[in-house]
């Protein structure tokens, strides 16, 4: 077992701002191991949405009184840290409900200029909402869709990523990290060859934006999406990264309210950017919570939790290497999430048993079915970390799984 | 006992390893696929109806948790030689009764899933079979 002065960060200290962490689950303490679902929400974010509606509730934008004029304050206030947070221009922050309306927006606005034959690329790997969209915008407008193969290591195949964005592809949508198996996708160089190939790049960061630092000139892809329940935000609140240049010619995706600048009988024209794509009454509370889960995410470091998901990641390896009857699916190098199942037992059996030990996590096909077929399964179990999860946890975690084994006499 | 060793009980178990009437069947009155989406149970059922409008015969192939292949299992063995008239009036609590342990509310769908396959196709045989004799 490792000793606290080993850990990168303040485990301890951090574990004091979840108040959830403190209940049980059947009698239990609480082992939350389905951070990829969903994150837990410090005290620092829940204290917010309450100072908010009980001091300066009101709609953003449109009132001119004290209270109107201190939300949009803070609500606009949020968009700037988040901005700062990727390295983006504030214009370029586009509000949306989760990842997945972020990426139907994207979907919608970007294919409204294809041409039939023209060609779109995603992965094996993407999860339902970075899949679906793009497949059914396909099938209306006559698109092909091709998928960038994964290799035996379950990581993006490099020869098939050159194979499959060609001179004809004009969109390439990967996720950064897969939310399935917690493969880390090198998206700095898809993104040069679908530049090179004059395709737009679209990353889906829903699980990369809670783990580690990003810096949107680096990556340089024109398009970055995710969602603020991830990285300890409320839910509700998503983020389109966009470049400013290419969002200030895309369409609309909403249209109605807030996104107008005059609307005759005859035609309308657009706010400006970023309020272009934002229509109607946002989610301002969580808007404003997610900017305090940035300032808290900020100030533990995105690169100290980038290394403690290493720490917690390689430890359950290395115990979970040591239990017969274990198969765990993805990449030697991962995000902090591993995917398993035990022989003979359903993932959700073992997931049913890890609950009735207070150990949460995720049991399915977590949204990624064709995933799931290449890998020959119809559904895994998993266990994904955050950064207040310790080693003792992950104890709880492998007794746990004994008890599975128990339990199923395998 | 605690909630999971009363739900995993041992004829659970042994059901979940060694289901009955476990296979597939060329020549059977219906076939029909069910799936449970939300953690991807999967259940293949296979009906061979009599004159009689009676379960002459049947086979089950499930593929998923233990709740959801005993309970198909179970199922199977319940209404051999049974009419459909006594089939339709089956319910979900026939089959929590059947099972016998705790299930859960997030659990149902697996539970149920037998019960969905079963009745969907005795639908299609109605429907669809039943009208060409
Ligand atoms: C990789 C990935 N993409 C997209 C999503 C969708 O996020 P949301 O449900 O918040 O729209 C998720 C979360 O489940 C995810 O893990």
């Amino acid at each position: 077992m490792l000793s606290t002065q080993t850990k990168s960060l303040d485990v301890e200290q951090i574990r004091k701002d979840f108040p959830i962490l403190q209940r049980k689950v059947h009698n239990k303490p609480l082992v939350y191991f389905d951070n990829a679902a969903t994150s837990q929400k410090p005290k620092q974010v829940i204290d917010a949405l309450n100072f908010y509606y009980n001091n300066y509730n009101a709609n953003v934008h449109r009132s001119i009184h004290q209270l109107g004029e201190e939300a949009t304050a803070a609500y606009e206030k949020a968009r700037e840290k988040i901005a700062e947070f990727i390295n983006a221009q504030y214009q370029e922050i586009i509000f949306t409900k989760n990842s997945t309306e972020g990426l139907n927006l994207i979907a919608y606005s970007l294919t409204s200029s294809l041409k039939p034959g023209d060609e779109i690329v995603i992965s094996q790997l993407e999860h339902h909402s970075n899949f679906v969209p793009w497949q059914q915008m396909a099938k209306h407008l006559g698109l092909k869709l091709k998928f960038i193969k994964i290799n035996e290591e379950a990581e993006l195949d490099e020869n098939s990523i050159r194979e499959t964005i060609t001179k004809n592809t004009k969109i390439v949508s990967v996720n950064h990290i897969s939310n399935a198996i917690g493969t880390i996708n090198p998206v700095e160089e898809i993104t040069k060859i679908a530049h090179e190939n004059g395709a737009l790049m679209v990353v889906d960061g829903s699980q990369s934006a809670p783990h580690m630092p990003l810096d949107m000139k680096k990556i340089n892809s024109d398009f970055y999406v995710f969602t603020g329940h991830k990285m300890l935000g409320p839910t509700g609140v998503g983020v389109v990264y966009g470049k400013k240049e290419l969002l200030e010619n895309m369409r609309p995706f909403l249209y109605g309210g807030e996104m107008i600048n005059e609307v005759k009988f005859e035609d309308t024209t657009f706010n400006q950017l970023p309020w272009k794509f934002e229509a109607g009454t946002p989610n301002i509370a969580e808007g404003i919570g997610l900017g305090v889960a940035v300032d808290y995410l900020k100030k533990v470091g995105m690169k100290q939790i980038f290394e403690r998901d290493r720490e917690i990641v390689d430890y359950a390896m290395e115990r979970m290497k040591n239990i017969d009857g274990i198969t765990i699916y993805g990449p030697k190098e991962r995000g902090s999430i591993i995917s398993f199942n035990v022989h003979g037992v359903h993932a959700h059996d073992v997931s049913q048993i890890l609950d009735s030990e207070g150990v949460a996590i995720r049991a399915g096909h977590h949204c990624c079915m064709p995933l799931m077929s290449v890998l020959g399964v119809t559904a895994t179990a998993r266990a994904s970390f955050y950064l207040y999860n310790t080693e003792q946890e992950i104890d709880t975690f492998i007794n746990a799984i004994h008890k599975v084994k128990k339990v199923f006499g395998v | 006992m605690d909630t999971i060793e009363l739900m995993y009980q041992e004829n659970i178990l042994d059901h979940y390893k060694s289901p009955r009437n476990f296979g597939r069947m060329e020549n059977a009155s219906v076939h029909h696929h069910e799936y449970n989406p939300l953690c991807g149970d999967e259940l293949d059922m296979f009906l061979v109806i009599d004159k009689h409008k009676k379960i002459a015969d049947i086979k089950v192939n499930p593929h998923g948790c233990a709740i959801s292949v005993a309970s198909a299992s179970m199922l199977s063995e319940e209404i051999k030689g049974k009419s459909i008239g006594e089939i339709e009036k089956l319910k979900k609590e026939d089959i929590l009764e059947m099972l016998g342990i705790p299930i859960s509310p997030v659990r149902l769908k697996c539970a149920l899933l037998s019960l969905d396959t079963l009745k969907n196709s005795i639908l299609i045989f109605e429907k669809y079979v039943n009208k060409q004799v």
